[in-house]
């Protein structure tokens, strides 16, 4: 298993930084070019609702990249965690696009695209912050 | 490029082509939120202009985020409003993917390339 952990400030583009590290690890790993690709959005969303909702006093958010798999590896999984107020998941409405054309409030879709693009996705939050667990498959 | 004029934000370049009864819109780089921002003004002039049929050719767009796309929804919204139309080509396999897991598909139609979108959307 190799692991890495980037701690990036909560500054605008840090998300970029983050899939940068994504798409590296996910090459050497010989992942496709489109299962890289997923791999950065979902990084990308879930480092900006870190920056976004966090809320965190430490503005800081960690990514930790861990290949899983032996010699010839068959997962990345990425965790992706602050230090923020946190949120309830299951409370969460699933956004529809009906529902966002009638509403003033378009955002809010990270949840759903990061699970639409990740083969497994686990979150956990509270008081002392929230937590992404995410993997996708080589 | 006819008609065209040239945009820049930090990391967004937006390029306009005016045709007759149609736009079409080419970025090139990250649509973030300033990028969504910078793609609304541009849709939302043309649109004053009288434009009401507009194509957005993502084809120089390798990566866009939530926040940007959900300026793209407020203009789908605005073309549904005014009874134009509006449409995506030239995507990434995961932005489009991405798009048809929020269901833009239903509002605006993607195609795979310009010219297939122009066919289609076209008056």
């Amino acid at each position: 298993m190799r692991k890495v952990t980037l701690a990036l400030p909560m500054v605008p583009e840090m998300e970029i930084e983050a899939s940068k590290t994504a798409m590296a690890i996910a090459e050497s790993m010989r992942m496709s070019p489109d299962r890289i690709d997923e791999v950065r959005m979902a990084v990308v969303e879930a480092c900006i609702n870190a920056l976004e909702h966090s809320h965190a006093s430490a503005k800081e958010v960690f990514v930790t990249f861990e290949v899983l798999g032996g010699q010839d590896p068959e997962t990345l999984r990425i965790t992706v965690r602050d230090t923020g107020v946190g949120f309830s998941p299951g409370e969460i409405e699933e956004p529809s696009i009906q529902e966002k054309l009638k509403s003033a409030r378009k955002r809010g879709w990270g949840l759903k695209i990061i699970r639409g693009l990740m083969d497994d996705v686990e979150i956990r939050s509270g008081s002392e912050g929230t937590t992404v667990v995410m993997s996708k498959m080589r | 490029m006819k008609g065209g004029d040239a945009l820049m934000t930090e990391s967004l370049n937006v390029n306009v082509d005016r045709r007759e009864g149609l736009a079409v819109v080419y970025t090139e780089g990250y649509i973030n939120n300033q990028g969504g921002e910078e793609i609304a003004r541009v849709a939302y002039k043309l649109i004053d202009e009288g434009y009401k049929v507009l194509l957005l050719n993502l084809g120089g767009t390798k990566i866009v985020n939530s926040i940007g796309i959900s300026i793209l929804i407020e203009i789908i919204e605005k073309m549904i409003e005014i009874g134009g139309k509006l449409g995506f080509c030239s995507l990434t396999p995961t932005i489009e993917k991405t798009f048809h897991i929020m269901g833009l598909a239903q509002y605006a139609p993607i195609f795979p390339d310009e010219p297939a979108a122009v066919s289609q959307l076209q008056p």
